[in-house]
C-alpha cells in the first residue's frame, strides 16, 4: 500500500495534466459538434466517399452527422492516441525510472519484496488509467448535456470501456518491458503505441493487413465498428488481454530475478 | 550469533569478476570495518547482503537468516547507508523520511526529529535543492531512524564535512554500544582504524586478511625513520622508500639484523623503529599481492 501511494504521488502532476489536457479537447470538440452538425449535412457524403481515407478512419461506416458517429472517430482518436502515448509514458517508466534516477536502489533496501513493489506499482498504473478515464468520461458527459444533445449512453460507455482496455493493455505491455530496461526510454513506449495505431489504420485500408487487427487493440477499440455494432469484438478483445497478461507477467519474472547495479 | 556470515560467496557479472568465495563473519554488537580500494568488491559484497543483486554462488547470512529466503525479515532489522545519496528530487525531505518510516511499518517521528536536529538537517526542504552533504544527512536519517540491529555502511563520509563526520560516528557509536552491530565499508583507513574493533581487507574480490584492527596493523614491516646519510640500497624487502633532506624512511619486513648491520656502518644521526600505520599495512597487503602475481 506504501508502494502504491507513492507511486500514486510521484505520477499526479502527470496525470492531472493529461487528464485535464484531454478531458479539455474533448469538450472543445462535442461545443464544436452543433455547428458542425449543420454543415456536415453537405460533406458526410464526401467524407465517407474517399476511399482508403475514409476506410482508415471508419469514415465509410458512420456519418459526421450523428453524435454518435462524429464522437466515434473525433473523441475516438483522442481518447485512442492521447490516453495511450500517456499509458505508454507511464507503462514503460514504472520500473525502469527507478534505475535511470537510482531511487531503485533507496527503494529496494527497505522491507519490501519485488513482487510488493510490482505489485503496488501496477495497481498504481492501473488505477491512474481509471482516474483519466473517468474524468474525460465526466467531463465529456456534461459536455454533450450541456450542449443539448441527447446521450446515447450504450455506444459512450463501450467507447469508453474500449479506449480504456486498450489503455489498460497497452500500459501492461510497456510495463513489462520496463522491467528489462537499466534507463528510462520513453521513446520504445511511446513508438509502440503509435505503431499500433498505424497497424489499425493500415489493417483498415488493406485486406492484406487485416491481420494487423489481431496485434494491435486499436482493433477492439474501433470507434466507428463500435457504435454501428453497439459492441465489442469479444476474440480482439480476449487477444489483447492476453497480451497485456504476458506483458505483465514477463515483466515479473524478469524484475524478480533483475540484478539491480 | 553472527550479525553477517558469508561461505564462498562469488559474484560473476559476465566474465566480469565481482567477488570470489568470499568468507566473512561480523559477530553481533562488532564495529567491523571492510577496506579495499574502488573496484575490490566492496559494494558488489554489500548489494548482494542488501538483495540488489544475486549471488552467483555460496551463501549468506544476516542476523541468523539466510539472505536469499528471508529478505524482507532481514532487511526490516537492517539500517542502510548507500555511497551515493540519491532520492526522489520532488519530494521533500520529511516526505522521503516518512516514506522510509512507511516501509519499514513503524512510527519513527522521535527518532528522525532527533536526528535530524543532530545533523542539523532541515527536512522541510525539497531533496532537489538540498546539496550532496545534505542528502547524506537524509539517508542517515533513513538508515538509523527505525532502530536497526545492523547498520551496512558504504562509503559513508563522502561528502559530510569534518564536523558533520564527528558527528556521524558518535551516533555510531553510541547506537554500537547499545548493541547495534556497524558494518563499515571504507577506503579511509583513518576512519577504520579509529572506530573499528575488526576489520578485512579485500583485494580484486578476494579477503586477503582479516582480524582485530590491531592484528592487522602488526605484521613484521616496519617503519624505519633514519636521520643523516643513509643508503638503503643494499637492503632487501625494502618498501615505500621516501628520501627528504636528511630523513630517509621506509618499510622494512626483511632479516632484523641485516638492518642493524647497515645501520652500523653508515653515519646515522637519528633513529626511529615503529610499528606502521594501517595506510601502511594496507600498501604492504598490496603491494605484496601484486608481487605474487
Amino acid at each position: 500500500m506504501t508502494i502504491f501511494r507513492h507511486e500514486l504521488r510521484q505520477g499526479r502532476t502527470a496525470l492531472i495534466i493529461w487528464s485535464a489536457s484531454i478531458a479539455f479537447l474533448f469538450a472543445v470538440c462535442i461545443f464544436l459538434f452543433p455547428e458542425m452538425k449543420g454543415e456536415m449535412d453537405q460533406v458526410s457524403d464526401v467524407f465517407s466517399s474517399m476511399g482508403n481515407f475514409s476506410a482508415a478512419f471508419g469514415m465509410d461506416q458512420v456519418s459526421f452527422g450523428t453524435l454518435t458517429g462524429f464522437y466515434a472517430i473525433e473523441c475516438g482518436n483522442i481518447l485512442g492516441l492521447g490516453g495511450a502515448l500517456y499509458t505508454a509514458m507511464c507503462g514503460i517508466s514504472m520500473l525502469s525510472k527507478e534505475e535511470k534516477d537510482h531511487t531503485a536502489e533507496f527503494l529496494l533496501t527497505h522491507p519490501v519484496s519485488r513482487v510488493q513493489v510490482l505489485s503496488g506499482k501496477l495497481a498504481a498504473l492501473f488505477v491512474q488509467i481509471l482516474i483519466l478515464n473517468a474524468a474525460v468520461l465526466l467531463l465529456s458527459l456534461l459536455s454533450i448535456y450541456a450542449v443539448g444533445e441527447d446521450i446515447p449512453w450504450k455506444e459512450i460507455l463501450l467507447l469508453h470501456l474500449a479506449y480504456t482496455l486498450l489503455q489498460i493493455e497497452i500500459a501492461s505491455i510497456c510495463f513489462g518491458i520496463s522491467a528489462f530496461l537499466r534507463k528510462g526510454s520513453l521513446g520504445i513506449g511511446l513508438g509502440l503505441a503509435i505503431i499500433l495505431y498505424f497497424f489499425n489504420i493500415i489493417a483498415n485500408i488493406s485486406d492484406a493487413a487485416e491481420f494487423l487487427k489481431y496485434i494491435s487493440p486499436y482493433g477492439y477499440a474501433e470507434g466507428t465498428d463500435i457504435v454501428t455494432n453497439v459492441s465489442l469484438d469479444g476474440t480482439l478483445l480476449l487477444l489483447g488481454m492476453l497480451y497485456g497478461i504476458i506483458g505483465i507477467a514477463a515483466g515479473y519474472i524478469k524484475y524478480t530475478r533483475k540484478d539491480i547495479l | 550469533m553472527n550479525a553477517i556470515q558469508t561461505e564462498g560467496l562469488t559474484k560473476f557479472y559476465g566474465r566480469s569478476r565481482g567477488i570470489i568465495d568470499l568468507d566473512l563473519e561480523v559477530r553481533e554488537g562488532e564495529f567491523y570495518g571492510f577496506i579495499g580500494p574502488n573496484g575490490a568488491g566492496k559494494s558488489t559484497t554489500i548489494r548482494i547482503l542488501m538483495g540488489l543483486i544475486h549471488r552467483t554462488r555460496g551463501s549468506a547470512w544476516i542476523l541468523g537468516r539466510d539472505i536469499s529466503r528471508e529478505k524482507e525479515q532481514i532487511l526490516s532489522e537492517i539500517g542502510y547507508l548507500p555511497s551515493e545519496a540519491v532520492f526522489y528530487p520532488d519530494m521533500r525531505g520529511r516526505d522521503l523520511i516518512r516514506l522510509s518510516a512507511d516501509l519499514h511499518r513503524k512510527d519513527c517521528r522521535k527518532a528522525s526529529l532527533e536526528l535530524c536536529e543532530r545533523l542539523q538537517l532541515d527536512p522541510s526542504r525539497r531533496i532537489s535543492e538540498l546539496s550532496f552533504g545534505n542528502r547524506k544527512k537524509l539517508a542517515v536519517v533513513c538508515a538509523l531512524q527505525h532502530d536497526p540491529r545492523l547498520c551496512i555502511l558504504d562509503e559513508p563520509t563522502g561528502g559530510l564535512d569534518p564536523l558533520m563526520q564527528k558527528e556521524f560516528f558518535e551516533i555510531l557509536k553510541e547506537r554500537n554500544e547499545k548493541g547495534m552491530t556497524v558494518f563499515l565499508s571504507s577506503h579511509i583507513l583513518s576512519e577504520v582504524q579509529r572506530f573499528c574493533s575488526r576489520a578485512a581487507i579485500i583485494r580484486e574480490g578476494r579477503i586477503i586478511a582479516s582480524g582485530s584492527v590491531e592484528e592487522l596493523a602488526r605484521t613484521n614491516a616496519k617503519r624505519v625513520s633514519v636521520r643523516g646519510s643513509f643508503d638503503a640500497s643494499g637492503l632487501p624487502d625494502v618498501r615505500d622508500l621516501q628520501i627528504s633532506d636528511d630523513t630517509v624512511s621506509f618499510l622494512y619486513s626483511g632479516d632484523i639484523n641485516l638492518l642493524l648491520s647497515q645501520l652500523g656502518r653508515q653515519p646515522v644521526m637519528d633513529l626511529t623503529i615503529s610499528e606502521p600505520d594501517l595506510e601502511e599495512v594496507f600498501l604492504h597487503y598490496y603491494t605484496e599481492g601484486d608481487e605474487k602475481q
